[in-house]
């Protein structure tokens, strides 16, 4: 636990596991759930930015997603840009968006806010299943693989590769922020923003800041998972996806970026583990999220933190 | 006439159909003490809160330096070198106490968006300074024993000075206390008194509302007294002292 409080050792520790885990658990199937974990993490590392830290709810954030994983199938797929380009331009397309969005959209506060990103969120959803001609409608579209100079990442394991490093880099890059001036500046509107706000801190654009780093790291993952499986939907894009990203900043702990992590992990493995359930999955699954918020509320993590200090203490 | 520090000019502030703020004008030079008085609800919060941007005018001009500053938010008021506490404490308890302070020191440090994402080392340098710096400010606000302390842990008397370190370390010209003293056992108040002696022989110009009247009268070289949102007088603490309009206001609130 010391570890993981001290700058880099969480990150150590983390690289270290990821190292590990292909030998440990090298079939393909294992590596797929992998992946998903890895790229569900990466967004909700950035969510948990804007959740945890800044204080502010999104429930739009699948938009972001699925914004980028539709440049990147359209882009690669119909006008035949290079991936690394079409991910590029993605990020940097949905950098704009969010940037544009924010100003508006972040005066506004708790419900009003959740409802003008669960807008936004919508209208990307609506866009991305309406126009069939560049999108394939409801039923998706296929996205060719990711060549990235004429590599081309092969089977599950290549691409563990590609997701480990770039998880491992979403956390340093959240981490900087965190331990930053606006960071703290970030908690300080969190703990009193009138504070903050005589203290100098524009507040408006500190949290525009963080929608946008939080929405290009949604857009990003988005691209890849799209190369990765081959396929999106806008059903990725839809208000449920965006629900479940808030669940795993939530359940694993907010304002803590392994509780990201973790929230994220058990997320993509709880319909795994439930799925021998059939009807009654969304039932335990539903009953699972509601227990683990009333024993422990501020997220497993933290939670579980503090439930080993007390022991150690007693 | 040369401009003063800060000009307030017919300034009004309304909730609904309750006058907080009536038609308030009034100069601060730089270099003074200066207190706020009046009874409860007299509108002297309100008044800091439109100073300091957290409310904006209903009507009149605020002046800083000679230039209207009226309805601009804290921020861009923090730039331009004004402070304040609280009455009611706004501390970041979810922060240390140190960090608290350090959060004062926001507009001092690098924060270029890029440089911090990247961990570049000028970004280190500049919070290790503010952090040293926010440490001499809690010894000096006498805030001293608890360098290591979580804001939540403190005791009441040490937060309100933990904001006076905090609003310092913004290095304002111009700094306002709500109630500083409120809610002080008698060798608290003395010691804050000690401070706020200090602040103002640093050239910071200190305007503070009090409801203890020796603090007033000991540090304030210049007091102007509301009462139902308006102007009742101002003046020395003698002049301010002798006038039958404050004594009639405050016997009649007692
Ligand atoms: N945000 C607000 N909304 C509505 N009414 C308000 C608001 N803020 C202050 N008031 C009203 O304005 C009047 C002045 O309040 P204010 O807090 O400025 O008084 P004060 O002089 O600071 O009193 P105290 O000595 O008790 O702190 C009161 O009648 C108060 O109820
Ligand atoms: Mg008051």
């Amino acid at each position: 636990m010391k570890l993981l409080d001290s700058r880099y050792g969480g990150l150590l520790l983390l690289a270290a596991g990821l190292l590990l885990l292909p030998w440990l658990a090298g079939n393909a199937y294992l590596l797929d759930v992998a992946n998903r974990i890895a790229i569900n993490a990466i967004i909700a590392v950035g969510l948990n930015l804007l959740i945890g830290y800044a204080g502010q709810i999104s429930l739009g954030h699948a938009g972001f997603l699925g914004l980028g994983a539709y440049a990147s199938a359209i882009l690669c797929g119909s006008y035949d840009w290079p991936a690394w380009l079409a991910l590029l331009s993605a990020a940097a397309g949905v950098a704009l968006l969010a940037f544009l969005v924010a100003r508006p959209i972040l005066r506004l506060k708790g419900h009003y806010l959740a409802m003008a990103t669960l807008g936004l969120g919508m209208i990307v959803s609506l866009v991305l299943s309406n126009e069939s001609a560049l999108t394939g409608g409801p039923d998706g579209m296929a996205v060719p693989g990711l060549v990235l100079f004429g590599w081309e990442p092969q089977g599950e394991r290549a691409w563990y590769w590609i997701f480990a490093t770039l998880l491992l880099l979403a956390i340093w890059l959240a981490q900087n922020l965190i331990d930053s001036p606006l960071g703290r500046a970030l908690r300080a509107v969190h703990g009193s923003e009138v504070a903050a706000r005589v203290a100098g801190v524009d507040t408006t654009a500190c949290k525009v800041q963080v929608f946008v780093i939080s929405a290009v790291f949604a857009a990003i993952a988005g691209s890849l998972s799209a190369h990765y499986t081959g396929f999106v939907t806008p059903g990725q894009a839809s208000f449920l996806h965006s629900v479940e990203l808030v669940t795993m900043v939530v359940i694993g702990g907010m304002a803590s970026t392994y509780g990201a992590v973790l929230g994220a992990a058990l997320m993509t493995l709880l319909p795994q583990l439930l799925s021998g359930l059939e009807d009654y999955e969304m039932l335990v699954f539903g009953l699972i999220l509601m227990v683990s918020m009333i024993v422990l509320p501020q997220g497993l993590l933290p939670g579980l933190r503090g439930w080993l200090q007390t022991r150690r203490a007693a | 006439m040369m401009t003063a520090l800060l000009e307030l000019e017919h300034l009004s502030k309304s909730f609904g159909g309750v006058h907080a703020v009536q038609d308030v004008s009034y100069r601060i030079e730089a270099g003074a003490v200066h207190a706020v008085i009046g009874p409860n609800g007299a509108g002297k919060t309100t008044l800091f809160n439109l100073i300091s941007g957290v409310y904006t005018p209903s009507r009149g001009h605020i002046r800083l330096r000679g230039e209207e500053v009226g309805g601009l938010p804290p921020n861009r008021l923090a730039e331009r070198g004004l402070n304040r506490t609280f009455q009611n404490l706004q501390i970041c308890m979810n922060l240390t106490a140190l960090e608290n302070v350090m959060v004062g020191a926001h507009l001092q440090l690098d924060r270029r968006f890029l440089p911090v994402l990247l961990r570049l080392p000028a970004i280190g340098r500049s919070d290790r300074r503010a952090r040293e710096r926010a440490a001499e400010l809690m010894s000096f606000v006498g805030c001293g024993a608890y360098l290591a302390a979580e804001a939540a842990a403190m005791p009441y008397g040490a937060l309100k000075r933990l904001e006076i370190a905090r609003a310092l370390a913004a290095e304002p010209q111009i700094l306002f206390l709500d109630e500083p003293a409120a809610g002080l056992n008698a060798t608290e108040t003395a010691e804050l008194e000690a401070v706020i002696r200090r602040i103002a022989e640093r050239g910071i110009t200190v305007v503070l509302v009090e409801h203890d009247m020796k603090l007033v009268m000991n540090l304030a070289e210049h007091i102007l007294v509301l009462d139902y949102g308006r102007k009742l007088a101002e003046g020395s603490p003698a002049e301010v002292r002798a006038n039958p309009d404050v004594i009639a206001a405050y016997l009649g609130a007692a």
